[in-house]
């Protein structure tokens, strides 16, 4: 039985990064400006700081992914750690090893920090329950459950280009029910005290009672985007696209997809994000992507910053 | 073997006693009741001074693991568990490896069963071969090898038609249906409750709707078939309403719940605790509320624990590969009573549903303590509480929620006709 929330120690410090649930705003904010200091980083010519000099992250990747893993990687790199990137997707899993079994044999090998991405719900929560005390997880994304990295990048980038939390409307956009970004979004979000969160989707993309997480439920983009500053759309998955949650991308396209016409509905400065990868013409039409109001490159780019930025907190702690 | 049990606090549901009798057993009945038969030389008294005296207890549902599963546990450590909880009968699913669908494995397990001299052992009969839900089991034979119910234990039946087949070719002999109300394709990857707690950990759920559809069809074949019917493991409010009016109506419908959703609810999942993956899903408060009440008002008949002892590694799982089930033989007795006890009932109430009513369902000779019976009893202290923890459980499962919890009632002896099978 845990007593306590399992990602902080017992002097309330961020022992592992396994959601965004729970933390309090301190935390997330503390990340957030840690995060500033790096952005300068990545952009100097020496881009190696040697924060985590002589530690090993072990990026443990369940479920195939690029972006994320490259990202992971990059940011471990300029702290100046060893990595290691493990596609377990093909390896020991394959030959029946559990979960624990891999991390336990890491482990051996004197990991100090797990990045961990699993399809099922709670992996991240599984492994930082039985790792050593010294070991460090994050939580790179465990099925529909968490994403707190992106969360933590988002949330980045809207204090980049709306300054205060206090007073916005986000709403987040498409495949609720399937989203850990859309979860994770939803906790930073109501903790660093944005008023009005909404979500817009058809019934068939919602969880049963998404309102308790302090949420405003739209079914309609007309209505939903109606004053809104932040515009977070979420990925489609190609499997949901048609069958028992959709009919079909194009219809998808028609009622949910993001377009100028509809971006017109939110503030006139509303900027518009996305976690990646895009489905063109899906959940975002491609002039929206690539036009002036999304800032979807630069969550990328401060995405690295954001990890550095848990990671040395995490090492530090 | 003489037995004289002193002093105890007699609680004996059926006929209505509740009262400090002695008993005294001979030849694995009992003899006599309060007063000490004409020369009666015990060659053992027990003293059972501030204990209760009860019937041993009924479990509707305990997976003894064999045949097929023996790594998870095995017949004897199951057994040697379930009376040291104080159960003198048990029936056990079909859900072996194989499924219980051939007289030969019935046979097989009855009497490696009856060589350990330990409960009672009822195995219920596959409804369908391989419990595959295509073609009805010999169950004439079956009942010849020692199936007295038959069912599918959680394999849900897709077509309804072999449904209805299954319950008309049961009811030609008499034979009552036990099913647990689970509508496949509605349930299809969930895992835990379509509520709050599900949206929050992002697990793939079983809406109620999953329990109440599978109801109603299971409902209307019963009226159509004239079958008797048994309904196991409820888990939402609304089945429970469901139950009630066909009862009304005056189907013959009984049905049970286990101990973990009499007392758990979505929200004992916490950060992930596998051990509260069960099915049917812990639910929500009210649907807790509901079962606690269906049990007082009698829409539900019986208690059972469900029993499904797992190994640790397949627990040691992100919480939607974890297999499902948790450890409960030992449990059946103190979770059944701290009901009793949160809901202000008398004893010999609580006692009914764990002893008098599950023998009804099952339809043996048992859960009661009246002269000329095989001496089936169980002896505890009301008052001890105990610790659940893995080392104080004899299953070989250690898999519960209850993990860490104080509970109440401690088991003290377990006779089995007549002979004390369990002592603490």
């Amino acid at each position: 039985m845990i007593s306590r929330n399992p990602q902080l120690n017992r002097t309330g410090e961020l022992q592992h990064l396994l959601t965004t649930e729970g933390l309090p705003a301190t935390i997330l904010l503390e990340i957030l400006d840690t995060a500033e200091s790096f952005v300068g980083v990545t952009e100097r010519d020496v881009k190696k700081i040697p924060l985590l000099r002589g530690k090993s992250v072990f990026n443990l990747f369940f479920e195939p992914s690029t972006r994320t893993l490259t990202t992971f990687e990059i940011a471990a790199k300029r702290l100046s750690a060893d990595v290691h990137n493990l596609n377990v997707a093909v390896s020991s899993q394959s030959k029946g090893e559990t979960l624990l079994d891999t991390v336990n044999n890491l482990s051996a090998m004197d990991a100090d920090m797990f990045v961990v991405r699993h399809l099922q719900s709670g992996a991240a929560h599984l492994i930082a329950s039985h790792v050593q005390p010294d070991i460090h997880v994050i939580n790179a994304g465990d099925g529909r459950h968490a994403h707190p990295t992106q969360a933590l990048l988002d949330m980045f980038t809207i204090r980049r280009y709306k300054q205060d939390f206090r007073n916005l409307r986000v709403a987040i956009v498409g495949d609720i029910l399937h989203s850990r970004v859309a979860r994770s979004e939803i906790h930073a979000l109501t903790t660093l005290g944005v008023p009005e969160v909404r979500v817009i989707a058809p019934k068939t993309l919602l969880p049963a009672k998404v309102e308790r997480l302090g949420v405003h439920v739209y079914h309609d983009m007309v209505k939903g985007l109606k004053g809104v500053d932040v515009l977070m759309m979420l990925r489609l998955q190609n499997e949901r696209m048609q069958g028992a949650n959709l009919p079909s991308p194009e219809e998808y396209f028609k009622y949910y997809g993001l377009t100028q016409e509809k971006l017109s509905l939110a503030q006139p400065d509303a900027i518009v994000m996305h976690p990646g990868p895009l489905n063109r013409g899906v959940e975002i039409d491609s002039a929206v992507a690539d036009g002036k109001q999304s800032v979807i490159l630069s969550q990328v780019t401060f995405g690295i910053a954001v990890r550095m930025a848990v990671m040395s907190i995490l090492a530090g702690n | 073997m003489k037995i004289h049990i002193k002093n105890g606090r007699l609680v004996d549901p059926i006929n209505g006693v509740d009262a400090v009798i002695d008993i005294f057993i001979a030849a694995g009945r009992i003899l006599a009741i309060g007063d000490a038969p004409d020369n009666f030389q015990a060659n053992r008294v027990i003293d059972a001074q501030s204990l209760v005296v009860c019937p041993g207890l009924v479990d509707l549902s305990v997976r003894l693991r064999e045949p097929g599963h023996e790594y998870k546990a095995t017949l004897e450590s199951e057994m040697e568990a379930a009376v040291a909880g104080g159960i003198t009968s048990l029936a056990c699913p079909p859900d072996t490896d194989p499924p219980l669908d051939e007289p030969g494995l019935v046979e097989m397990l009855k009497y490696r069963a009856k060589s350990l001299n330990l409960a009672h052992v009822y195995p219920i009969g596959a409804l369908t071969q391989g419990l595959r839900g295509e073609r009805l089991t010999e169950m004439a034979e079956l009942n010849d090898a020692g199936c007295i119910v038959f069912g599918q234990s959680g394999v849900p039946l897709t077509s309804l038609r072999i449904m209805m087949q299954a319950m008309r070719y049961a009811a030609t002999f008499g034979f009552s249906v036990w099913l647990r109300p689970q509508e496949a394709s509605l349930a299809h990857d969930g895992v835990a409750h379509d509520g709050e707690i599900a949206t929050r950990l992002g697990l793939p759920t079983i809406p109620v709707c999953a329990e109440t559809v599978a109801l109603s069809s299971i409902i209307l074949l019963t009226r159509e078939t004239g079958v008797h019917l048994h309904l196991c493991r409820l888990s939402t409010m609304e089945g429970i309403e469901m139950v009630r009016a066909a009862r009304q109506q005056g189907l013959s419908i009984t049905c049970d719940v286990a101990i973990n959703h009499l007392h758990l609810s979505e929200m004992d999942i916490g950060f992930f605790d596998s051990n509260c993956h069960l099915m049917p899903p812990l639910r929500g408060m009210s649907d807790r509320g509901a079962l606690r009440n269906g049990l007082l008002d009698g829409t539900i008949d019986a208690v059972c624990s469900d029993h499904a002892p797992v190994d640790e590694d397949a627990k040691l799982l992100p919480f939607g590969q974890a297999e499902v089930g948790a450890t409960g033989v030992e449990l059946l007795l103190p979770l059944t009573l701290k009901w009793g006890i949160e809901m202000h009932i008398p004893l010999i109430a609580v006692l009914a549903k764990i002893t008098a009513a599950p023998a009804r369902i099952l339809g043996i000779d048992a859960g009661h303590l009246s002269l000329g019976t095989a001496a089936d009893l169980c002896i505890f202290d009301l008052e001890q509480y105990w610790r659940v923890a893995a080392s104080a459980i004899k299953s070989q499962g250690k898999n519960t929620p209850f993990l860490g919890m104080e509970l109440p009632g401690k088991v003290k002896y377990t006779l089995v006709n007549g002979l004390v099978v369990y002592e603490d």
